[in-house]
């Protein structure tokens, strides 16, 4: 149990929105995901860090891998994780949200991991509960955990963050990832682009400072790393696009497209992927996607929040054994 | 009507009474016998009997009046009744509320409308003017019996919280509504285009993740009407108008000489959809707060009379309503009670002049929906609010007595007070008591 973990702390309770964070924290984050990237090759992968701490994953909308991404991640630190996801609580009895965190406050938790489908949900019970929260999305607003994973995915493939051109390619709109990304990846210094429909992207994009293309050709132009979101399927239902079919061909990746951008571009997704419909024929570029590296930092990322923001940057006292 | 059987009398000593519509602007006594004024200025002959109050200088002004509130009696009397509504507006110097139809049962049958009037009536603090559905069950489907709903004493139709659905039925209810003389307000919104939206679409939408309400949901509708009042005749009130497109459609209206009218809030001139950031779902009503040139453009539809009058859309809901998602948290603020200190806000920095926010709160709204009141004049009703200019405060949950406290304005200094408030000549509220005093 000798892992040496840079002392970073992070002088905040929450992590509510990426725009939260300063670039010395998330430089000091990704410091701190590193050390536990390491630990993940061990035989032993658990630290002690939070033993005796509980962290409540309540989940209000579908997750497998947040959700079980935070999981480990408590799991590794030694918290005692405790999942609730809406079809088996008092949720389903008709209980306010409200009453639910002030009930699992109550029940002893020190840190509350939400995920919810109504925008601003984090931020608004960060108000109401003295434990901590972690925003693991909310609505079409925030996923920030999922940003940062994403940027530390690139800085190691492309060894840097700053300068480089990314093409976020998909339903912005309705994307809580892409709004994380844009703000943290502007503030690493590149140089951001979305691509789509004009149905699926805000109008008031521009006013993020980013560069908007309705063609995947001219988008991807240069891009030396390409998001693709997800697209839920009911969009085309609710009329933003007119097939499925049609956003395949012309928004979708495949290795042909693949060559419009730069020749070592990385392909990124937030998973889970549509296959066939956001990428045609994967395993022909699978050495240019970093879809299961991102999975994989995911862990690391999500223990680094955990660990600088409750056992507050000091493994030593916080190993010594209860008295 | 029963509330008129209950009338006061008094004097009042030393005010300054301001009615710009009836160009008076003095100081001096007012003498109120039996509901009605008997004289005003140096006043000869006092009766021995009558309650006498100083009014040290404060500006007298004609009660103000309401055409948009919602008082949820009957079905939500959780939000509000008529009687916690009436302490509001007596509180926030309104004498005369028009109440809105969206109740359990909705008020689209006589016996509603009367059960609402005769419930003020017995409270006796202010005057309660039922807004009857245009629609059945505000349904969008057949109409109500509009007739029968006036004879009943409604004073205007709306199927607010709701539009009038389909320009078919808005021209139905603008030709039938001309048999009672009575305006058709439209909550002017296209929901399809709203789509579910939660708040003013635009780049704070964008931030927060919420999904927007665009302008154009409400200019189109209001343009709709417009077209469909041109082809009909009727009279036509927008309701709520919060849009620089709505503002440059309704002045474009009364240029051609239709019969429109118009409405904003205080929240509409005060506010932008930034405060959403801060007061969460306090700040949700609709339509949306908007941005900063529609808040300019509605102030200048008021200065320049496109705007006729001032509502408040006093909306009550109870805090277990308000405090959750903001997706599923219920449209709607209170604000009776903040109305006239926001109004003058405008006077404080140079947007308005005093006599035209008393027009715009008192007397136009009385006016065009020819309501026997906002007048100071011998004869007249007398129905008036005593106002300190110079008090300032902080609005604390106290200040509130409404039974809901979902305003924005929460924690914010505002100026002007109301002292007292005097409805059919008898004092019905008092602030020096803390107090209303009803029947």
């Amino acid at each position: 149990m000798n892992l040496s973990l840079p002392v970073h702390t992070l002088e905040k309770k929450h992590l509510l929105s990426i725009s939260d964070l300063s670039v010395p924290e998330i430089e000091g984050i990704f410091k701190t995901a590193d050390s536990f990237l390491d630990l993940s090759s061990r035989s032993v992968r658990k630290v002690p860090s939070l033993r005796g701490k509980i962290i409540v994953n309540l989940f209000y909308e579908p997750s497998t891998r947040t959700r079980t991404s935070f999981e480990i991640a408590g799991k590794r630190l030694s918290a005692d994780v405790i999942n609730i996801t809406t079809t088996q609580s008092s949720v389903v009895k008709g209980e306010s949200l409200l009453d639910t965190v002030r009930t699992i406050e109550a029940l002893g938790a020190d840190g509350i991991v939400i995920r919810h489908s109504a925008s601003g949900v984090p931020q608004w019970i960060a108000k109401q509960v003295g434990c901590h929260v972690i925003n693991a999305g909310d609505g079409l607003r925030e996923h920030p955990t999922q940003a940062l994973l994403d940027l530390f995915t690139i800085q190691k493939r492309k060894k840097k963050l700053s300068g480089l051109t990314v093409a976020i390619v998909g339903d912005v709109l309705h994307s809580r990832v892409a709004r994380s990304n844009i703000i943290a990846m502007q503030m690493m210094g590149m140089n951001v682009r979305v691509v789509g429909p004009p149905t699926l992207i805000p109008k008031e994009a521009r006013k993020w400072g980013l560069e908007v293309f309705h063609t995947l050709r001219e988008g991807l132009d240069q891009a030396d790393v390409i998001m693709l979101l997800r697209l839920q399927l009911e969009r085309q239902a609710s009329g933003y696009i007119p097939s499925i079919e049609e956003y395949s061909r012309l928004f979708g990746l495949s290795p042909e497209k693949l060559s419009w951008a730069a020749p070592d571009a990385i392909v990124l997704h937030p998973g889970p992927v549509n296959r066939g419909i956001e990428i045609q024929g994967e395993e022909m570029f699978a050495d240019r996607s970093a879809v299961l590296d991102q999975v994989h930092h995911g862990v690391a990322i999500r223990m680094a929040i955990l660990y600088l923001l409750m056992a507050g940057g000091r493994p030593e006292e916080d190993n010594r054994a209860p008295a | 009507m029963h509330q008129l059987e209950r009338k006061g009398s008094f004097f009042l000593k030393n005010v300054r009474m301001l009615d710009p519509a009836q160009k008076v602007d003095r100081t001096g006594d007012i003498l109120v016998l039996e509901g009605k004024v008997r004289d005003f200025g140096v006043v000869a002959e006092v009766p021995s009997s009558i309650s006498v109050y100083e009014g040290g200088g404060a500006l007298l002004v004609p009660g103000f009046v309401d055409v948009h509130a919602h008082f949820r009696e009957p079905g939500f009397e959780y939000k509000e009744t008529i009687e916690s509504g009436s302490k509001a507006a007596v509180s926030g110097g309104f004498t005369s509320v028009c109440v809105m139809a969206n109740t359990n049962p909705v008020n689209d049958h006589p016996g509603v409308t009367r059960e609402m009037i005769r419930k003020a009536e017995d409270i006796g603090l202010c005057r309660i003017f039922p807004i009857g559905a245009v629609s059945i069950g505000l349904k969008g489907e057949n109409l109500s019996e509009m007739v029968s709903l006036a004879e009943a004493g409604c004073i205007a139709f709306s199927d607010d919280g709701l539009p009038v659905r389909t320009a078919k039925l808005m021209r139905r209810a603008l030709e039938y509504s001309i048999m009672t003389g009575l305006p058709i307000i439209d909550h002017c919104e296209d929901r399809d285009l709203s789509d579910g939206g939660v708040m003013n679409e635009g780049w704070v939408s964008t931030t927060l993740g919420l999904k927007g309400i665009p302008n154009a949901s409400e200019d189109v509708v209001i343009a709709r009407d417009i077209e469909v009042l041109r082809l009909t005749g009727g009279k036509l009130h927008i309701a709520h108008l919060s849009t620089e497109g709505g503002v440059r459609l309704v002045r474009q209206a009364k240029k051609d000489g239709l019969p429109v009218t118009a409405e904003t809030c205080p929240h509409y001139f005060s506010l932008t959809d930034e405060s959403v950031r801060h007061h969460h779902t306090n700040a949700k009503m609709n339509p949306p707060l908007r941005q900063e040139a529609d808040r300019k453009a509605v102030i200048e539809g008021l200065a320049d009379g496109t705007i006729d009058m001032i509502a408040t859309d006093h909306a009550p809901h109870a805090s277990h309503e308000k405090e959750r998602e903001f997706d599923q948290a219920p449209f709607g603020i209170i604000g009776l009670e903040t109305a006239f200190s926001l109004g003058y806000g405008l006077v404080e920095s140079g947007e308005l002049t005093l006599e035209k926010l008393i027009l715009l709160m008192a007397n136009h709204p009385a006016h065009h929906f020819r309501l026997p009141v906002g007048e100071v004049r011998i004869d007249g009703l007398a129905d008036f609010t005593l106002l300190d200019l110079s008090k300032r405060q902080t609005v604390e949950k106290d200040f509130f007595r409404s039974k809901s406290r979902n305003s924005p304005f929460l924690g914010s200094v505002i100026g002007g007070e109301v002292k007292k408030t005097f409805m059919n000549g008898r004092l019905v509220f008092d602030r020096a008591k803390d107090k209303e005093v009803g029947r």
